[in-house]
């Protein structure tokens, strides 16, 4: 069956004289356009946007879906993005009209049960981290990194400690060095030593009283809980620096354990994937941040408050660094993560650890046999294998195993990330598969591994498209159609 | 078990054989220290099924008032457009909504694609010749705009914005700025609401000016003088604009403007109280390399068929970590998508009605108020959906709180962001909205208990 | 004539340097060893400074960019740009094919001849570039 009908560019399918969307009459009496809009203003023409009929639109952007892969329709291992199946029931209530049609400035007194969700989402975070202050406002993990570095920022401000510097983990994701870059940080990296946890040598060799935060991921981005952590985060607090947790792979330890206990001061978390967000195509996420009591005030605002019975949004921290965007936050990403955690409750959200712990080790156990896996026979909810020997042996790739996977209809790991593993391939089960699924993965990999490379080299070969040209696409970039 | 979980009984002891240990217990005490472990059950509430999920948050939003229940006449950044039926279907398909980004090209032809349509309509909208696939929001776009401009400007460390760009945005871009050493210059409000007077704070330092036309009060500002003055200067012109005027009105790169910027909630999006929206940016070519966020770019495949990828990577935080061009790592994909239907929907043409519909609208409810003896328009110059009323009877909040209770959001009361502005507030009448509605609206609002001060 | 690889001076970082006398100035040719185009793989883009800007020896004075890597290019040598070789960028199938010749990069009026010492000759950096390999 081919669905590739209605599949060429809107601009190429474009008739002119077709459309779609009409309009009712205006029903007001008016003068003319021209006499309402000053003509230096007015455009001769509209736009040129493709002219189509909804019948097109439909066809088009259907069958369009469906060259995706998805959490719906396949495996999708993608270490460190939590590809876990997004629940149906919490799109049609984040959809209701009064979570979804709500005008982002209407008096508080016309959403007090919005702002009740919004409260208590407050109350589970910060549970859930073990640290009192939540802000809800940024759009993103990288966005809530990025607010929380100016929370440490204006917190050293107002203890009149002038800290320039942030330290960051060779195996962090990009966003934590440009994060820190963004408030005006100069970075530093700490080693991490072979076994994959952080040099505490180095650290100590780095941290000075220039050191504002040291940005930490635990568990880490090879899936490892970092268990010198109690060490790390004296030495850093003792040199009165703080503590920033990446929340990324807050997956492996809801209910186990809690980043304030830790001893992290500060942390995001990605809703998107830990709480199931979905991820939409690359966004919208979600940041909330959660900070220690003597960091609140500097959280940004608003935020929402209780008064009795009533809920407010508080603007009352003259402290606060102001807002990081328009409105509130991602109130729908926020909704559904809302709805998620109220089905499992506290001692499901465990449990969703849990499996997601057993289903990375069981996958493990059965990959080690086919692939080196450099950092120990155990992990928590992913693991970062390497394809190094397979490279030296058979000249494949990470890439190669990434693109053949398509083939036998998995989405491909993460490749090439950490950058601390040669060849590395970082699969993330996540808790919403069944055991056949991950055999069925284990099996294919194993089959990679035997086949003829050149069958490999040249994957995918189901895929309607195979090896895109990447670099005459940076080269000689086309960024748009032109006629 | 209530959720989403897979294991059998048996399941699980395969597993853990398979691994070899007892328990999961076991893993985890492999690795986390025991003293951290928490040893007792999160305090979040018990397990809910989905009926009882159902009626709890059906109960709470039945609690809050919305453009749903209510007649919608608040702007101020958010609009309650007309959302056809089509978006929100092909939007919920879950081949789109639950994919991520296209890392795999291979597999995500579909994302990508729409990205690349989503761009070229974008610059279809701009003018300009290059567009991102898409940022948080309005706000942190038009910050990012100003990074980049800042970036691209030589060691010039000046902003010059006015008090008629959303407050929001302004304030977002205090927080931003706060951290660098950078100096933002703002024309305070003027009492017919434009910005002209912007151009006197141009200088040799400047780096960018950060404009919004149709302007927060709705007025329409002389961009082109504004950018003749300042490429003068040598300093960018960042624009803040309304994607649904440019229906009617000229764009942002045919008045001059280096970078757009815009909230594109209003292309098919949801109000959903903030967010998640859609921030639009596109900027000249030549500043391609500066352009933050995600940038899908046709190519051909090995075999020599056309096709679409992530492109330009280099400026993102995953290659150049402290050096790139901003931290983000995301795009709001699913909303460009909403935007790339709805504008596939409305074409030129109806795009074109949609703004003739608000400005038309708009004209007859400015009319309406001025002739109500309780109201003054603020501004005598022409707008587009928006405009500012003073309320003689200095009675904005219990008013608009009354009309709340009588089935209308009946505007954005000003006091919190121009104190004053604090006896005015801001009305948007969008293509939604009928004669009906807004003579009631007038009426409702001039009928309030409290008593005008007439002087 | 073309230059050859085995008489240039390079860099640690992997930026090659022909010295030459013009007219009474000290002029360096730089560019980058055959050995770092390969490493960096496929080139797609290449930022080049203006004519007349300082460098310093160590310092960045442009960048170069694979797919997924940017590499800075660093100045072996202190002193001033008297000519760019602009038309290098949109030819980055030319730097590859010939990084010694085609490919250079910028030339540098030396104000010192300090940082010289300092660079590798050519079998010290080929015993640099195996142990990297």
């Amino acid at each position: 069956m081919r669905n590739t009908q209605a599949t060429r560019l809107l601009f190429e399918m474009s008739r002119t004289g077709r459309r779609a969307a009409t309009l009712p009459a205006i029903d007001v009496p008016s003068p003319s356009v021209a006499e309402l809009v000053p003509s230096q203003f007015l455009a001769d023409a509209p736009p040129a946007l493709p002219e189509l009929a909804e019948g097109d639109v439909v066809r088009h952007f259907t069958n369009l879906s469906t060259l995706n892969m998805s959490v719906d329709t396949h495996f999708y291992p993608l270490g460190s993005c939590t590809m876990k199946y997004n629940p149906k029931r919490n799109e049609r209530l984040a959809s209701l009209p009064g979570f979804a049609h709500v005008h982002p400035l209407q008096y508080e007194s016309s959403i007090q049960g919005l702002l009740q969700v919004l409260f208590e989402l407050q109350g589970i975070f910060g549970e859930i981290s073990g640290l009192s202050g939540v802000s809800l406002q940024p759009a993103a993990g990288a966005h809530g990194e990025l607010t929380a570095l100016m929370v440490a920022a204006a917190y050293f401000r107002d203890l009149g400690k002038a800290r320039t510097v942030v330290l960051t983990a060779d195996s962090a994701h990009g966003t934590n060095p440009a994060s820190a870059a963004m408030v005006g940080y100069e970075t530093r990296t700490v080693r991490s030593r072979e076994n994959g946890l952080v040099d505490v040598e180095d650290l100590k060799a780095k941290l000075d009283d220039r050191v504002a935060v040291f940005m930490l991921t635990n568990p880490n981005t090879l899936g490892l809980f970092d268990s010198q952590i109690s060490e790390i985060t004296s030495l850093v607090h003792d040199r009165g620096a703080l503590i920033y947790l990446d929340g990324a792979n807050m997956n492996a330890i809801l209910g186990i354990t809690r980043p304030g206990d830790f001893g992290a001061d500060l942390m995001h978390y990605n809703p998107h994937k830990t709480f199931s967000g979905p991820h939409g195509g690359g966004g919208p996420g979600a940041g909330p941040i959660c900070v220690r009591d003597f960091l609140a005030p500097f959280l940004p605002q608003p935020i929402v408050v209780r008064d009795g019975d009533r809920y407010r949004l508080s603007l009352d921290s003259d402290k606060s660094i102001g807002r990081v965007r328009s409105f509130f936050g991602n109130v729908g990403v926020l909704v559904r993560a809302y709805c998620y955690i109220r089905t499992y409750g506290g001692e499901g959200l465990r449990h969703v650890s849990e499996d997601a712990v057993l289903g990375a080790n069981y996958l493990l156990s059965r990959i080690k046999h086919i692939m080196s896996v450099p950092h120990g026979d155990r992990c928590m909810h992913e693991f970062v294998a390497s394809a190094s020997k397979l490279k030296k042996e058979r000249g494949l790739s990470a890439m190669d195993l990434a693109k053949r996977v398509l083939d036998y209809g998995f989405h491909a790991p993460t490749v090439y990330f950490p950058l601390v593993v040669e060849e590395a391939v970082m699969v993330e089960p996540t808790e919403t598969e069944s055991k056949e699924t991950l055999d069925a993965f284990a099996e294919a990999i194993f089959r990679i591994t035997e086949e003829a490379p050149e069958v490999v080299h040249d994957a995918p070969h189901t895929t309607k498209i195979s090896r895109p040209d990447d670099v005459t696409a940076a080269r000689k970039p086309i960024v748009r159609w032109e006629p | 078990m209530t959720g989403y979980l897979f294991h059998t009984e048996q399941d699980r002891r395969e597993m853990l054989a398979a691994i070899g240990v007892s328990s999961i217990q076991q893993i985890i005490d492999d690795q986390v220290p025991r003293e951290l472990q928490l040893g007792r059950t999160l305090a979040i509430g018990d397990a809910v099924d989905e009926m009882t999920l159902e009626s709890l948050m059906r109960e709470l939003g039945g609690r809050n008032a919305s453009a749903t229940s209510h007649v919608c006449f608040m702007g101020g950044g958010a609009y309650d457009h007309f959302i056809p039926a089509v978006v929100d279907e092909l939007a919920s398909r879950g081949e789109f909504y639950t994919s991520y980004t296209p890392y795999q090209a291979e597999v995500s032809q579909g994302n990508l694609q729409v990205m690349f349509e989503y761009e070229t309509l974008v610059t279809q909208l701009t003018g300009l010749g290059v567009s991102n696939a898409s940022l948080y929001d309005g706000g942190s776009a038009a910050v990012e705009a100003v990074l980049m401009a800042l970036a691209a400007g030589q060691g010039r460390k000046k902003v010059v914005t006015s008090a008629a760009v959303h407050p929001h945005y302004r304030d977002t871009l205090r927080t931003y700025l706060d951290s660098l050493d950078v100096h933002c210059v703002t024309l305070p409000l003027q009492d017919d609401g434009s910005s002209r007077g912007m151009i006197d704070l141009i200088d040799n330092q400047t780096a960018c000016v950060l404009i919004q036309h149709p302007n927060f009060f709705g007025r329409y500002e002389d961009v082109a003088a504004i950018a003749k003055a300042a490429h003068a200067a040598g300093a960018l012109v960042i624009q803040v604009f309304d994607p649904i005027s440019i229906g009617l009105l000229r764009r942002p790169g045919d008045l001059g403007a280096d970078i757009a910027v815009a909230e594109g909630q209003c292309l098919g999006n949801p109000l959903a109280y903030g967010g998640p929206y859609l921030g639009v940016m596109a900027c000249k070519e030549e500043l391609i390399r500066r352009l933050p966020g995600r940038i899908a770019g046709q190519t051909i495949d090995r075999r020599g068929k056309r096709c679409w990828v992530l492109t330009l990577q280099t400026r993102e935080q995953h290659i150049r970590r402290d050096k790139a061009t901003s931290n983000i790592c995301s795009n709001q994909t699913l909303l460009a998508l909403r935007a790339t239907i709805y504008l596939s929907l409305l074409g030129p043409h109806g795009l074109r009605e949609t703004a003739e519909h608000c400005v038309r609208k708009t004209s007859y409810a400015r009319d309406q108020f001025a002739s109500a003896d309780r109201f003054e328009l603020v501004h005598s110059s022409p707008v587009f959906k928006e405009f500012v009323v003073r309320d003689l009877g200095d009675g904005v909040a219990s008013m608009l709180s009354e009309a709340t209770d009588q089935g209308i959001l009946a505007g954005v009361p000003l006091a919190e962001f121009y104190p004053e502005l604090a006896d005015c507030f801001l009305v948007a009448v969008t293509e939604k909205r009928t004669r009906a509605d807004i003579d009631r609206l007038v009426s409702v609002l001039n009928q309030h208990s409290t008593q005008p001060a007439y002087s | 004539m073309s230059r050859q690889p085995s008489t240039l001076l390079y860099a640690k970082s992997h930026e090659w340097a022909d010295v030459s006398d013009q007219g009474g100035d000290k002029i360096a040719t730089i560019g980058i060893s055959a050995f770092a185009i390969e490493q960096l793989t496929d080139l797609v883009y290449m930022d080049l400074p203006k004519v007349g800007k300082k460098v310093a020896a160590g310092a960045e004075f442009g960048e170069v960019e694979s797919v997924k890597a940017v590499s800075p290019l660093y100045s072996p040598v202190d002193g001033e740009i008297v000519e760019v070789h602009s038309d290098l960028p949109e030819n980055l199938d030319g730097l590859k094919d010939d990084p010694y010749e085609f490919g250079w990069i910028i030339k540098v009026r030396l104000s010192d001849t300090a940082a010289l010492s300092a660079l590798l000759d050519h079998t010290a950096y080929e015993k640099q570039c195996s142990e990297e390999a």
